[in-house]
């Protein structure tokens, strides 16, 4: 699975890949922040978005807003310090799949990452 | 500043490094003070809406080596780029976290600003009360300084200041 991570602080997307790796996603790309991300989201055709709220340039809210006025499905998680209801209702309405908030820990990320992608798998019979 | 701004930071602390760095900070006394002390490693963060201000958090070169360390898996040099983004994430995850818990409050945060520089100080805004939340964990001490105030408690004192006092009114009727 092709994981784009779009987050300002290395620090984070660091801890966000070390994550991704333990679960087998070892095929990740890197933005640094929303116009960063919208340059290399369709070249590098993910499968997984994970996706920070405040950034310089573009924050993730408008990333998202954009990306999915392109018509793309590509599932989201907003991975953010954005914890009020309001928030997590607009980026819901923006067309985010999921939410974590900053801080979790790595059992939280996985789980949001896992109920993702099982909501988007096709069903067999 | 309202007191109810100050416990939301105490209890974002002391959940960001559990969580993150899995330990756990003892904190001391909160004291207002007039100017924030010198550091060496200083992260900061602007609030804006409903609530403005600055949150500053506060790291001799050594506390804070040893606690961005365990942040980042590695030892780091304070002078190095992954050094500043690290100490920068700590205190967007403080804050964030902290206004989330200023009930039914607007509030915006900046994009964090860090500052290393042997025994520096951050100038905080003269129109708030600043507070510094003294911290501590097993490497050594660190602060948190808050200087922030309610933008709706600003503009309830500029409406009274403009109305007539009800006392003076009844002198004068």
């Amino acid at each position: 699975m092709k994981v784009f991570i779009i987050d300002d602080s290395k620090t984070m997307r660091n801890i966000q890949k070390k994550i991704l790796n333990q679960l087998g996603h070892t095929d990740t790309e890197e933005a640094c922040d929303g116009q960063d991300a919208l340059s290399k989201v369709n070249a590098f055709n993910p499968d997984l978005i994970l996706v920070d709220w405040n950034m310089p340039n573009m924050d993730g809210i408008t990333f998202v807003k954009t990306y999915r006025a392109q018509g793309k499905k590509t599932p989201i998680i907003m991975v953010t310090t954005e914890a009020e209801k309001t928030r997590v209702v607009e980026a819901i309405q923006a067309g985010v799949n999921n939410y974590v908030v900053k801080p979790f820990t790595p059992e939280v990320l996985s789980a949001r990452v896992n109920e993702t992608m099982e909501k988007v798998a096709p069903v067999t019979a | 500043m309202d007191v109810r701004y100050i416990n939301p930071f105490i209890e974002s602390t002391q959940r960001v490094f559990k969580t993150m760095l899995d330990l756990d900070v003892s904190f001391n006394k909160p004291r207002v003070v007039k100017e924030i002390g010198r550091h060496d490693v200083s992260g900061i963060i602007g609030m804006s809406g409903d609530v403005v201000g600055s949150v500053v958090l506060s790291f001799s070169t050594s506390t804070s080596r040893q606690i961005i360390g365990r942040f980042v898996g590695a030892d780091i040099a304070p002078d190095h780029e992954d050094f500043a983004d690290a100490v920068g994430e700590l205190v967007n995850m403080i804050s964030g976290a902290a206004k989330s818990q200023f009930e039914g409050q607007n509030v915006s945060i900046s994009c964090p600003s860090v500052v290393v520089g042997e025994s520096h100080t951050v100038a905080m805004p003269s129109d708030s009360v600043c507070i510094t939340i003294p911290c501590e964990v097993f490497c050594g001490s660190f602060n948190i300084d808050v200087a922030i105030r309610s933008e709706a408690a600003k503009a309830a004192r500029v409406d009274n200041s403009n109305s007539v006092p009800v006392q003076s009114a009844r002198k004068s009727a």
